[in-house]
């Protein structure tokens, strides 16, 4: 996969060529209720880097990457991604609340993987992949076909371009649905717990083909996953979450084998047993 | 004289069919109407755009909570006195359009609400400007999954026509009607005018009940 093809953004390019980190948490808060998810969060990822969030359920990792989607709103601190907030809008030197289409713009660089797949049932797997490319970044028809075929042949489902979704496995699916994140160019790619919904046979298909576009692209990927074999091969960092703060940030290598916390390894030791 | 009497029956029988011509426009037309302005109430609500939401849902509880033939006089003998004339024809097609998209409305908005969270965070993720959200993927979800319901709203409304006659709307009913108050024959004309509406709404039931199979095994 090339890198993002700046000819196609209508706005300045999201990647600088200092080492400015891509997406940057600073003291966010997240509540539902009286349910504070999410406590004085602050870390950054740097371009490139791949993240993975582990952490007990209600940890709040997926928030993270809800947050980063804007599919919640935070009610503390701030986030960026490239540079430009995703929390507030910078208008004339003062932060305020982010317009609809200030956020679309950012959101444009941020693409997201569901649990569920998510394709659009109404539409073939190619009306699925060309939705964004023709509706948001105004690839033309033939453009966004070619970069359909291109990405369905990546994931290896080519002869399914014209089937609809419900004719497709689960692994196809989300094949699919990987597929049309990526369709997007996406400087940042969010995997939320992308293989929890398939079938075991399946599974691993689809994580090697994460690995796949891990080590061919220059994507800056956040991942929640349970599957720890996966994590530790694809990670540069491992991100411990428990009660919404991060337990511990260290490298697959050190996190898996020698972790500093107690909590740690016993949420590892219970995600063996499973 | 015989109870029933075929060659009068014959001899009204066009006009009554030509009556039913008027009702079946006033239904088409009508469907038209609540079709597309329920589909405008249930987007609007769901919008939930402040002051515009309150009048919405006001609107449409005072229009479900009074009798059509109301709201029928109203616009009829009403709406003149601010200098809004309508014949009895569009007061009908007008009437009816309104009163039934406050219910298509209700139908559409259980059909908007059926499409799972999932769809509306896929679009999020993907950047989609709101009204392709709606035109591209929200619509074309709920619209086929609610249409039986939307059916049955056009037929009650088909039999429903027969209601304008207390504006002097010449559908079938009040046709028959009148072809009775010239002749004291009132059997014939009565019992046909029935009949054309059982022949009618029977099929189309019967077509609405096949769609809701279909969409049941999808």
């Amino acid at each position: 996969m090339p890198p993002p093809d700046t000819t196609e953004s209508t706005t300045e390019p999201m990647t600088e060529p200092t080492t400015e980190p891509m997406i940057v948490f600073d003291g966010v808060e997240k509540r539902f209720g009286t349910n504070v998810v999410l406590k004085d969060l602050s870390f950054t990822v740097a371009p490139g880097e791949h993240v993975t969030l582990i952490g007990p359920s209600g940890s709040g990792k997926t928030t993270i990457l809800r947050l980063l989607m804007t599919l919640e709103q935070l009610d503390e601190g701030t986030i960026s991604v490239g540079g430009r907030y995703l929390s507030h809008e910078l208008r004339s030197g003062t932060l305020g609340p982010p317009r609809e289409k200030y956020l679309r713009d950012v959101r444009k660089h941020i693409g997201m993987v569901f649990q569920q797949f998510n394709l659009f049932p109404n539409m073939t797997v190619r009306g699925n992949l060309v939705e964004g490319p023709t509706r948001v970044l105004g690839l033309s028809k033939d453009e966004a076909n070619s970069r359909a075929e291109e990405l369905l042949d990546l994931v290896g489902l080519k002869e399914k371009i014209d089937a609809h979704p419900t004719q497709l496995s689960g692994g196809q699916q989300q094949r699919v649905a990987i597929a049309r994140a990526l369709a997007m160019r996406p400087d940042v790619l969010l995997l939320d717990e992308v293989t929890s919904a398939l079938d075991p046979e399946l599974v691993t298909g689809v994580l090697k083909l994460l690995q796949d576009i891990g080590d061919t692209t220059d994507i800056t990927i956040l991942c929640v996953t349970h599957e720890m074999g996966f994590a530790r091969d694809f990670s540069d960092r491992v991100m411990m979450f428990d009660g919404g703060r991060v337990l511990e940030d260290a490298p697959p290598d050190k996190l898996f084998t020698d972790p500093d916390h107690q909590r740690t390894k016993d949420f590892l030791q219970a995600v063996l047993d499973h | 004289m015989p109870l029933w009497d075929w060659n009068y029956a014959f001899d009204i029988l066009p006009d009554l069919v030509l009556a039913l011509v008027t009702t079946i426009e006033i239904t088409l037309l009508g469907s038209v109407v609540a079709l597309l302005l329920g589909l405008v109430f249930a987007v609007l609500r769901r919008l939930h755009i402040p002051v515009l939401d309150q009048v919405l849902w006001a609107f449409i509880e005072v229009v479900r909570s009074t009798p059509l033939l109301v709201q029928v006089f109203f616009l009829f003998f009403v709406l003149p006195q601010f200098g809004i004339t309508l014949s009895a024809f569009v007061v009908g097609v007008v009437g009816l359009g309104i009163h039934y998209a406050t219910y298509t409305s209700e139908v559409y908005r259980a059909g908007i609400d059926a499409i799972p969270k999932g769809q509306w965070e896929a679009c999020t993720a993907l950047s989609l400007p709101r009204l392709r959200v709606w035109t591209g993927v929200i619509l074309p979800q709920a619209v086929p999954r609610v249409l039986p319901a939307l059916g049955n709203y056009v037929i009650s409304m088909f039999k429903e026509v027969p209601l304008l006659l207390a504006i002097g709307v010449v559908e079938v009913v009040n046709e028959a009607r009148e072809i009775g108050s010239l002749t004291f024959r009132y059997t014939e004309p009565y019992t046909i005018a029935g009949l054309l509406f059982l022949l009618l709404s029977y099929p189309a039931s019967m077509l609405v009940r096949r769609l809701e199979r279909r969409r049941a095994a999808a």
